[in-house]
């Protein structure tokens, strides 16, 4: 014992001890996967992150092919992604799986959020990971929107056009703000030049960077658990939390079995419908765009639907918009509108359950509401939900502080 | 600008307004299924003759190469030059039409759509009841219009085939004041050189082919589709028979 602590997580010898007197590889190994203590009972909901990883690696993978045979032109974009699909070995492959990846991305990430909410992931002290969550989760919505436009269909197209002319209703700077965002009077070759850009590079390493941040603070501080109880409160004489087993090999052998069920889910997608009925790939979009014709329905992507459900329901347009923001942001607030003294919805009460039970609901119906038609029925029903989805919100310290919680135990709950 | 700002605005009124139209403009035509079926080569090969000798006239696929119709369709080199390939020479070539597209854009008021992923942008369903739907209808420069997209600039180009066709549209002034349009259905006004079934088959056969440029790699997508998932079933019993050896010791 003694002698490897006084030469804490470097090897002894060989070319491993060349690398460690010159770069921390073992302690860093050593730190954040062979040593890295995770509670044992993780269910089904603690793998969405390790899965949206999968996804981020997919959507790099693929996107690295796409690039090399894409042209971001206005002349060009529509019949390059052709090209992709029909002349390019495999080039139909790695495009459904890049347009399956962004949809599933979404899924991957509601799903990790969704976790937080359940278990109270994002309460002290993990405030910041919760933050630093919600920052990933805007830049992949701006990184999601940048591509959608890069195939130049008519849904890419026009579906930009509303977002970006929703800039225009800020007062003083909106139409300013929407030149520069387009880069031209209307949306055009500069927009998907700049797009493109943004798409490829600025946004991409903004994910990354974050992403990276996300994973040193959630090490730092160790992960949550379905008791929402802090594992480091119960260490064995080693220093080992005695809840906690290994990220590696424990977790990670978990991890694969996840990790191969959703590859089965998500290659079910890709080779038998990669459309997904219009939702993932919309009709629209296999026509190229076309200044001149606006589509019957403009919908955005099934991921956006919920905020922009939101939007619509509000009859002003920058009330719209700001209302549609403040959707997106809310939940950051999360750590501090949550005043309950527990974490898990294990050991709360039936009022917080039932809000979360609520919020789920409200946040479907909204986006099933976003792809319909702005019936004045649909509308009115969007303004109910929104008010509800706020409510969830903003009732939160209030209902969170009188609901009844449950005693928490001293150690996880596991049934081996 | 001004110009611009109003082009938005009313980009966000259409999107907020426009109720899901096409079809509903006359009530009553539903969309009949084409009930194509991409595994029938024969149905596809008949849809390629089709589509050369009545659409390509005017709508390229310009995505589409001969080569890749040969090989998925079972057609030879030969076979593709001497009976589908009109205005082509060589077989790596696309789709194009013999007809302009800026000669045709003056004589019918737009140009042709390109039909390369038609299917795909409107559904088998839609083109199979468009090229069912024309009708005769005085006031129009071709003489005639159709059901499912009223207004079209196309004319009937298969009316030799199908004959002319006239449509029982019925206007119904309801209580508030307002007009319900149901469409009652056709009935045949001049005979064509097919019956009405044969029309629907070989109809039927060009949606076919047309659903199949859409998507040509569709066939061997599905098929590969199901080893990769039997190879990840596979993996994943190997892995979970790792997950339990290492747990196993976890209590």
């Amino acid at each position: 014992m003694a002698r490897i602590e006084a030469e804490v997580g470097k090897s002894k010898g060989g070319f491993m001890k060349w690398i460690d007197d010159r770069f921390p590889f073992t302690e860093t190994m050593r730190y954040h996967v062979t040593e890295y203590y995770a509670s044992k009972n993780f269910n089904f909901w603690y793998v969405f992150g390790v899965l949206a990883f999968v996804v981020l690696f997919i959507q790099l993978f693929t996107g690295i092919f796409l690039t090399m045979n894409y042209k971001p032109s206005a002349a060009e974009a529509f019949s390059s992604v052709e090209y992709i699909m029909r002349d390019v070995e495999w080039g139909w492959l790695i495009r459904y799986m890049h347009s399956t990846g962004s949809s599933f991305f979404f899924i991957v990430v509601y799903l990790h959020m969704f976790r937080a909410m359940l278990y109270g992931s994002y309460k002290k002290p993990r405030e910041l990971i919760w933050i630093i969550g919600m920052l990933i989760f805007i830049v992949l919505m701006a990184e999601a929107f940048a591509g959608y436009l890069l195939p130049w269909g008519q849904m890419s197209y026009w579906g930009a056009q509303v977002i970006i002319s929703l800039f225009g209703s800020i007062p003083w700077v909106g139409d300013a703000l929407v030149e520069i965002i387009r880069g031209d009077y209307s949306i055009s070759d500069i927009t998907l030049n700049r797009f493109f850009a943004l798409h490829v590079i600025a946004l991409p390493l903004a994910l990354i960077g974050l992403i990276f941040v996300h994973i040193v603070a959630l090490h730092e501080v160790g992960s949550n658990n379905p008791d929402g109880i802090e594992i480091k409160n119960n260490k064995g004489a080693d220093g080992v939390p005695l809840d906690g087993v290994a990220f590696h090999p424990y977790h990670t052998s978990k991890d694969l079995v996840a990790i191969i069920i959703f590859l089965i889910i998500f290659c079910s997608v890709v080779f038998f419908a990669p459309d997904m009925g219009g939702y993932f790939l919309e009709h629209a979009n296999f026509e190229p765009a076309n200044l001149t014709a606006t589509p019957e329905h403009i919908a955005p992507v099934w991921y956006f639907t919920p905020f922009y459900a939101i939007l619509r329901a509000v009859p002003d347009k920058l009330w719209g918009f700001i209302l549609f923001g403040l959707s997106v942001v809310i939940p950051l607030f999360l750590p501090w509108l949550d005043r309950s003294r527990v974490k898990s919805i294990r050991y709360r009460g039936w009022i917080y359950k039932s809000a979360l039970s609520m919020f789920v609901v409200t946040f479907l119906v909204l986006g099933w509401l976003g792809t319909m038609p702005a019936d004045p029925l649909y509308v009115l029903a969007a303004r109910v939900f929104s008010v509800i989805y706020f409510a969830f919100f903003i009732l939160m310290p209030y209902y969170t502080t009188i609901d009844k919680t449950k005693p928490v135990p001293d150690r996880v709950v596991y049934h081996g | 600008m001004v110009k611009f700002k109003n082009i938005a605005s009313l980009v966000i009124v259409s999107a907020c307004f426009l109720t899901t139209q096409g079809l509903a403009s006359v009530a009553g035509a539903e969309l009949e299924s084409a009930d194509i079926d991409l595994s029938n080569i024969n149905s596809l090969q008949r849809g390629a003759a089709n589509f050369m000798n009545y659409c390509s006239g005017c709508h390229s696929a310009k995505y589409v190469r001969y080569n890749t119709i040969g090989k998925d369709l079972g057609l030879s080199e030969e076979m593709l030059i001497d009976n589908l390939m009109f205005n082509a020479e060589r077989t790596f070539e696309t789709i194009q039409a013999s007809m302009p597209s800026d000669d045709a854009a003056q004589w019918y008021g737009t140009a042709p759509p390109d039909l390369s992923l038609m299917a795909r942008a409107k559904g088998a369903d839609y083109i199979f009841n468009f090229l069912k739907g024309f009708y005769v209808e005085a006031e129009s420069p071709t003489g005639v219009d159709n059901i499912v997209l009223p207004g079209t600039s196309m004319p009937h180009v298969l009316w030799g085939l199908q004959g002319y066709q006239s449509a029982h549209i019925e206007n119904h002034e309801n209580d508030d004041g307002s007009v319900t349009t149901t469409f009652e259905g056709f009935e045949q006004m001049t005979p064509g050189m097919m019956d009405s079934g044969d029309y629907d088959k070989f109809v039927r056969d060009t949606v076919n082919f047309l659903a199949y440029i859409a998507e040509p790699i569709r066939g061997f997508r599905v098929v590969l589709g199901k080893w990769v998932i039997m190879y990840l079933f596979f993996f994943l019993i190997i892995a979970m028979m790792l997950k339990k050896q290492i747990w196993k010791d976890v209590k």
